[in-house]
């Protein structure tokens, strides 16, 4: 046993952690040793990803490449090479990853489980939507092929299900085409969220990539800055320079907090309304920031922190948005990486998928206890009168209640469940 | 462009694997992968060649323990050519307490570990020496550099390892051939996976890869990765033993 955390650092709990190192010797050991999780980067922020007091199943030595076709742009590969890796490998050859959340520092099968989204939603979906092939074991010695098209109901209960079908050992990805590693990028201050949607709409046909970052702090407004990015037509390829800052140590209290946080969000707005404008930006620089500070988690101090990241339909999104602002604004909690976005209207591959047609609104909060805590009940409210639900990747509190009806596909979705798999969030929300 | 000709000895081996991926990604190689698991290492051959589209990718399946397998293997290789990396990677983490119970568990860890590297060592040194040309890079371990009631087994198998290469680097001072000893300290690959269940800090294999790559490419005669194990060990193994024997380690 050893102490295990997500990226959210709430916790540190013991973990029975079992390595999945050749495949072929996936089935034996998943069978011998459960009822566990499977383990990658540890990045989704809440419970997804833990199994406290029992087994977790780690699978980034699950890394290799079987084949790539330049082609075609099929890769197909374990379920746990990194999504840094697949970029590497594929974009000096002309392709990319079709969708990519805010960190490429994750697992294929973690994108998968969570099917997460990137800033290109309303173009191109979720991760779910480019993949063509999934091997998943289960515990009962099982073997499911599935894809859109095989075993759709599999499929379907896979993309986005968490983990707890299976276990992912070999996947296969359709990457699309790009010139090169650059983006042109383009950044544009907006004063409040009248202006935000506004640009969010005149972007969807022209821009690929669109997303916001918002300062939660300004008084009845909203302020913030819009980001915009299409691909480039450079072919140039370079290797952005490897230096990466670390978060050193674990301060003993939270960096963020309400005395640093005004300056932060007003230096921050500054900075990148002075900055605005039109660039070319390197694909690493455009869409994982954050993954230049390695750790940059354990800013939040020893008692970690929450995200909180809710959807909500686009005819209310507007006011629900500036209600949830107010409340944060009211609490006195405080949080810095703030994004807004809207998803487009699509249909989601996955029975618990998250991207619903609307706009999502992300928050980082230190932890701050009960104080925290009362405050999320309050933005529940405002998600549930709205008919928006809460991504599970990032969640460690919702009540059961609120999740059902975030997710109503989940009686569906159950039938799908590996009785040998359990997580942390899975006892939480659905009894085991 | 001519092809840099790598050999690997124990290519399933985690760190000669993430070497493998460095050479493959930053050149075009000529790699054959020798173990003794074929699978496996189809494994492995299969994800370079996507990685390099361009390298060849040569697969040997052979044994660890009898000289003249050992000897014919390192024949047949440079039967092709002379070879410009052979890294020796080959080994496994034997359990202390099961060796100290049972004489034939030490017996294959020390063979394992120390003789059947040396032997490998031996037989490529003979092409090496003809051909003028190449390195020779064996994985040794800071567990070598003092013998420890935790390790010793294995310790003295490294140890082996040790002074079989500073004897091969006298042998070849001011020849072609390089001799190049790593010396890794505790890293996290899934021979070591018990370890950090038992709570210790292990270096991450891609960084114990890069610097071994770097190693190699200088032709450094003897490199602790990370290098502060240089100066633990010296540290180490100038303890005094009235000091050293308290120690818990």
């Amino acid at each position: 046993m050893r102490p295990v955390s997500s990226w959210g650092r709430l916790n540190a709990l013991p973990h029975e952690v079992i390595s999945l190192n050749h495949p072929e010797r996936v089935q034996n050991q998943i069978s011998k040793h459960n009822p566990g999780i499977a383990y990658g980067m540890g990045r989704s922020y809440g419970d997804a990803c833990l199994n406290p007091n029992g087994i977790l199943w780690h699978t980034t030595g699950l890394d290799r490449f079987i084949q790539f076709n330049d082609n075609t742009g099929q890769l197909v590969c374990e379920a746990g090479v990194l999504l840094r890796d697949i970029q590497r490998l594929v974009i000096p050859r002309g392709w990319i990853l079709p969708v990519t959340p805010g960190t490429q520092l994750i697992t294929v099968g973690g994108a998968i489980a969570n099917d997460v989204h990137g800033k290109n939603h309303h173009v191109l979906g979720s991760f779910g939507d480019h993949v063509k092939h999934i091997r998943l074991l289960r515990t009962d010695g099982q073997i499911i092929e599935c894809g859109p098209t095989l075993q759709p109901d599999w499929f379907a209960a896979t993309v986005g299900g968490l983990g707890l079908t299976g276990v992912m050992v070999e996947v296969e990805i359709q990457l699309k085409r790009v010139h090169g590693p650059w983006l042109n990028t383009e950044t544009i201050p907006y004063d409040n969220l009248n202006e935000f949607f506004k640009l969010a709409d005149e972007s969807e046909a022209g821009w690929e990539h669109t997303v916001s970052w918002v300062d939660c702090l300004t008084e009845g407004g909203g302020r913030g800055i819009f980001m915009r990015g299409n691909p480039g037509k450079t072919a140039q390829y370079n290797k952005l320079d490897g230096r990466k800052l670390t978060m050193p140590i674990v301060p003993p209290f939270s960096l963020v907090n309400t005395l640093s946080l005004r300056a932060f969000n007003t230096t921050y707005f500054n900075l990148m309304k002075w900055r605005a404008g039109t660039a070319i930006t390197h694909y690493e620089k455009f869409f994982y920031p954050l993954d230049n500070i390695l750790e940059w988690n354990r800013m939040y101090g020893p008692k970690g922190f929450y995200q909180y990241q809710c959807v909500i339909p686009r005819e209310v999104g507007q006011d629900g948005v500036q209600s949830m602002l107010a409340e944060i604004s009211k609490s006195g909690n405080g949080s810095f990486l703030t994004v807004l976005k809207t998803f487009g209207n699509r249909h989601a591959t996955g029975m618990m998928s998250f991207p619903q047609h609307g706009v999502t609104l992300a928050l980082d909060f230190p932890n701050q206890g009960t104080s925290t805590l009362k405050l999320f009940e309050r933005l529940d409210i405002i998600v549930r009168e709205t008919g928006g639900r809460i991504y599970l990747a990032k969640d460690a509190r919702m009540l059961r209640d609120m999740f059902e009806t975030g997710y109503p596909r989940l009686q569906e979705f159950l039938k799908y469940r590996d009785p040998g798999i359990s997580s942390g969030l899975s006892k939480r929300l659905m009894g085991f | 462009m001519d092809k840099k000709r790598i050999v690997i000895i124990g290519a399933t081996s985690a760190i000669a694997e993430h070497c493998a991926r460095l050479w493959a990604q930053t050149n075009l190689i000529d790699i054959t992968l020798v173990g003794r698991d074929t699978s496996r290492i189809e494994r492995i051959a299969k994800d370079l060649q996507v990685r390099s589209p361009q390298s060849e990718i040569h697969i040997v399946k052979t044994g660890f323990i009898e000289p003249n397998v050992i000897q014919s293997t390192a024949d047949n290789i440079f039967a092709s050519g002379p070879v410009d990396i052979v890294l020796i990677a080959h080994g496994t983490l034997p359990d202390q307490i099961d060796c100290q119970n049972n004489l034939s568990t030490t017996h294959d860890a020390l063979e394992i570990n120390g003789v059947s590297p040396a032997l490998y060592a031996e037989a490529f040194a003979r092409h090496m020496a003809v051909a003028n040309l190449g390195t020779l890079a064996i994985i040794g371990s800071v567990a070598g550099d003092r013998g420890r009631k935790s390790n010793y087994v294995y310790g003295a198998a490294k140890g082996l390892i040790t002074r079989y290469a500073q004897g091969l680097q006298h042998r070849f001072a001011g020849t072609g051939v390089k001799v190049v000893l790593i010396k890794p300290g505790p890293t996290d690959t899934p021979m070591t996976a018990h370890l950090k269940n038992q709570g210790a800090k292990l270096t991450s294999v891609e960084s114990v890869a890069k610097n071994i790559v770097k190693a190699i490419e200088h032709g450094k005669a003897t490199a602790y990765v990370p290098c502060k194990w240089q100066i633990i060990m010296l540290i180490i193994r100038h303890l005094p033993a009235f000091i050293f024997n308290k120690l818990n380690i």
